[in-house]
């Protein structure tokens, strides 16, 4: 039953992406296309990312409401990239290729996140407490951007607008070959790790008996997350909820846990919603650059239902 | 006199109290009794306003519990909870004071700084009067609740099962504490109880409640007996007299 | 009622009060123009700045300050959670919403309507955010704000859709960060009507120290629990929604101060209420000072410099061990 899903939700995936590259087509039809298609890329790439690093993380945190960015990891990367700004700018940080700027902002928030991750999941926090924590180092790195941009530059009051919602329709295109590069890497590794994080979701007692050296791979199954998110951050911003959106709607279809099939199952939700959400926004509703705000309108108010319905039972 | 009268209640559609109608005489202890789920706390709410009425009515003194204003009430009739927790950080003697709150609006009297001195004492509470709540042990914090339901110094008494956290050694003091209010100072005492012999022996009247109905209702010496236990709790214990008092053998 | 006598709380309350009055006296002699303390009462231009821009700023920190701690202590009192505060809980986003909705439907609006129409959003906003946080499970404190937090982002997502739609972008970021730099004579004394607000909490202090034994023990003890609840209420929303028309939000003030002060003083608000504002006032006005300084001669608004110093507190906060004695 769960195969034939993800068949249905194969076939969605691929209705919107040809949605996406030819309604409306007209002009230049080569140019138009190729234009799409690179869009088409940085967008599935976002939505896969997103909902892979979603489901690993909520695995390794054993938390079935918290995500990369509700835990602050979108503005840990942002934070990262000031960071490495106003620490290397009269080095002649900025004139850098942007690819290799990306590469160090990638390993920055590795360590960073590892760095103030880790130590969390080993306390075995309650999981009010590390939501409530999480989301108040969201705002505590999201200021802490703000400020080093403004000592960088104090009239950058753009960068500061700019970096508090995603834009779908501004991707950072020149970053595209290596974060598909990245991305492929950690989508392959997430796969072959599928049957370890079955276990991996069973807490980290289980998984200890039954010979997985937790802390040694929780440390790897973060730095993929981490990769991850700087991929979908790099390319469009923050996004607070659109990952739990996608993995709380892959497991009601496919209804299950197990790796093998929510993996697939929420990459292909990933891009269904965001190809298809975009496409429906330029075309049926004419404004695509406001998809970023409903997309978290719509996840705020799951996660707000998950947690009274959650807390009910 | 606490008077009663075709009271029921429903919560969500589920019906907690069936029709029941009481009066509970002034002065003296009523303990309330019977398995989990009966109702006991509900028909206490109920009395002390915490919980609307939906039919029947309740008076106490004459006085109506639906329409006459709180802060009358609350000079009459004082209520202490089975699940009260104190989040806020306040000194015992803070608490206690709290008490006197419905008397003067928060502006201590001479009179109230007695009447909080002498239920910090009653109470034994002198030497921890000047520590925070959260810093007691679940007994001291028991008491101190229990002082500042007595601080309040009204006729009427309601307790929902103070004894819960209670050592044996404070569990007998604050019955022997309710008999002495009661006796010296004429106050009414209504007791939610599941130690059945503390009921016996210090109660003047038990209330026998199950699912939501008063099934006996009398003095211990008629309550205590084998076939009235067996039709409140559901199972048959023996009962021995010991210095001419019934003792309830409920754990054999 | 009675504090026990103990030196620790006079301590906090000398370092509070002597704090305040160094801030707000170099709060008067920071800035980009030149101020010499010497020549400030004597020349005709120096005092002009001192009492058209100086003294106006400092004052609006102050009031800012000191009603955002209370608003928060009142958010807190009402919820029994340790964790609310205004601005994380929909309190200031559905105020956003309101004066959204007014500048939109009605341009021609003056400021004293739109802090009326903000108040009316935020009062609708919180009504709703404790009708829910009183049915989550008391047994997971941690949830209440959480669902706070996420509730005011939803309405944040709303008002920074519709402010985009209509192109009122530039706005919103004046209402949502906090920012004392454009405060001049004139255009702040509406926060004055918070300075009420605040003297309206200190007024029935003991019925929010009972309010904060539950509504049982509330009743119980002859206080119209209903009616205090909408009391504190009011008094957050108007006070939430004046801050956001006038300065901008400034998150987290609401959230530390009260609980440093409790962690310190205890909860019974009679005698701690008074540090609760003084405390808000020192440290929005810190906060602005070292706004003002950090990037000399620009500014850093308050809110990002709060968002900052705040997060920090309120992290230490939460992974502090409990206080016990």
């Amino acid at each position: 039953m769960a195969k034939n899903r993800i068949a249905i939700l194969a076939a969605l995936s691929v209705l919107s992406v040809v949605a996406f590259l030819t309604i409306g087509l007209r002009g230049n039809i080569a140019f138009v296309l190729e234009l799409r298609a690179i869009k088409l890329l940085a967008l599935s790439q976002v939505g896969v990312s997103i909902a892979v690093s979603t489901v690993i993380f909520q695995t390794v945190t054993g938390n079935r409401i918290v995500t990369p960015s509700i835990m602050g990891l979108d503005a840990l990367y942002l934070f990262g990239q000031m960071a490495l700004v106003f620490a290397l700018g009269g080095l002649g940080y900025a004139a850098l290729n942007p690819q290799l700027k990306f590469a160090g902002e990638v390993l920055v928030l590795m360590a960073l996140a590892c760095a103030l991750l880790l130590p969390m999941l080993r306390s075995r926090l309650d999981m009010g407490l590390m939501l409530l924590a999480g989301v108040v180092f969201g705002v505590l790195f999201r200021s802490l951007h703000s400020l080093l941009a403004r000592l960088i530059d104090p009239n950058a009051f753009a960068v500061v607008q700019g970096a508090s919602f995603a834009n779908f329709n501004a991707v950072r295109t020149d970053l595209l070959a290596f974060a598909s590069v990245l991305t492929i890497a950690a989508l392959i590794v997430a796969w072959r790790a599928r049957h370890v994080l079955d276990v991996v979701s069973l807490g980290s007692d289980t998984a200890t008996g039954l010979g997985i050296t937790w802390s040694r791979t929780v440390t790897g199954l973060l730095v993929l997350v981490s990769s991850l998110v700087a991929v979908s951050t790099a390319l469009v911003g923050p996004v607070a909820f659109f990952g739990l959106l996608v993995v709380a709607l892959a497991e009601r279809i496919v209804n299950t846990r197990r790796h093998a099939v929510l993996l697939p199952a929420a990459a292909l939700t990933g891009i269904v919603i965001l190809v298809g959400g975009q496409t429906l926004f330029q075309h049926g509703l004419g404004s695509s650059s406001t998809l970023g705000v409903v997309i978290e309108f719509f996840g705020g108010i799951a996660f707000l239902l998950l947690l009274v319905l959650g807390s009910r039972k | 006199m606490i008077r009663i009268e075709n009271v029921s209640l429903s919560l969500q559609a589920t019906p907690i109290l069936h029709d029941i109608s009481l009066t509970i005489p002034k002065g003296g202890v009523t303990a309330l009794v019977g398995p989990n789920g009966a109702g006991k706390s509900s028909l206490l709410s109920l009395i002390a306003r915490l919980q609307p009425l939906q039919t029947g009515a309740i008076s106490i003194d004459g006085l109506p519990v639906d329409t006459t204003p709180n802060r009358t009430l609350a000079k009459i009739v004082a209520i202490l909870r089975q699940d009260s927790v104190v989040a806020s950080r306040l000194r015992v003697r803070e608490l206690v004071s709290f008490g006197r709150f419905p008397h003067n609006r928060g502006r201590l009297t001479d009179t109230d700084r007695t009447i909080i001195e002498q239920s910090l004492k009653q109470f034994d509470l002198t030497d921890l009067a000047g520590r925070f709540i959260d810093t007691l042990s679940g007994g001291q914090r028991q008491r101190a609740l229990v002082a500042m339901a007595f601080c309040q110094g009204t006729d009427y008494l309601l307790l929902d099962e103070p004894l819960n956290n209670l050592d044996m050694y404070y569990a007998r003091d604050l019955m022997r504490s309710l008999r002495q209010v009661a006796d010296g100072n004429g106050k009414t005492v209504v007791i939610v109880l599941h130690d059945i012999n503390m009921a016996g022996a210090y109660a003047d009247r038990i209330v026998a409640m199950k699912s939501g109905r008063v099934i006996a209702d009398g003095a211990p010496a008629e309550m205590l007996t084998t076939p009235v236990l067996q039709d409140v709790f559901g199972f048959a214990m023996q009962v021995a007299t010991i210095n001419g008092k019934p003792i309830v053998l409920h754990h054999l | 009622m009675i504090v026990a006598a103990s030196k620790k709380p006079l301590r906090f309350g000398v370092v509070a009060g002597l704090g305040l009055t160094i801030l707000f006296v170099s709060s008067l002699f920071v800035g980009v123009s030149d101020l010499p303390f010497r020549t400030a009462f004597s020349d005709p231009d120096a005092l002009q700045l001192l009492l058209v821009s100086r003294l106006p700023r400092t004052l609006a920190a102050v009031l800012a300050g000191a009603g955002l701690a209370i608003a928060g202590l009142i958010m807190q009192t009402l919820a029994r959670n340790r964790f609310v505060e205004p601005a994380t809980a929909g309190t200031a986003q559905s105020a956003e919403l309101g004066i959204l909705a007014v500048t939109l439907l009605w341009p021609a609006a003056t400021l004293a309507m739109k802090t009326l129409a903000a108040s009316g959003a935020a009062l609708l906003g919180t009504s709703i955010f404790f009708m829910t946080a009183h049915r989550l499970p008391p047994s997971q404190p941690f949830l209440v704000p959480l669902f706070g937090l996420v509730y005011g982002g939803v309405i944040g997502a709303g008002v920074t859709f519709i402010a985009w739609q209509a192109d009122l972008l530039q706005y919103l970021a004046i209402w949502t960060n906090g920012d004392f730099s454009g405060v001049l004579r004139g255009r702040y004394e509406l926060l004055w009507v918070g300075a009420l607000m605040v003297a309206l909490a200190w007024f029935v202090a003991d019925r929010l120290t009972i309010m904060a034994l539950g509504r049982d023990a509330s009743i119980g003890l002859g206080l119209d629990y209903a009616g205090m609840m909408r009391i504190g209420l009011i008094i957050v929303s108007v006070i939430a929604a004046l801050n956001v028309v006038v300065v901008g939000m400034i998150p987290f003030v609401g959230l530390v101060v009260p609980n440093i002060v409790s962690r310190i003083m205890g909860d019974n608000l009679r005698g701690t209420i008074k540090w609760v504002a003084l405390s808000g006032a020192g440290l929005v006005l810190g906060c602005d000072i070292i706004g003002r300084l950090i990037r000399y001669p620009y500014e850093i608004p308050v809110g990002t410099v709060m968002g900052v110093v705040g997060g920090a507190l309120f992290l230490w906060l939460l992974f502090r061990r409990p206080a016990h004695g």
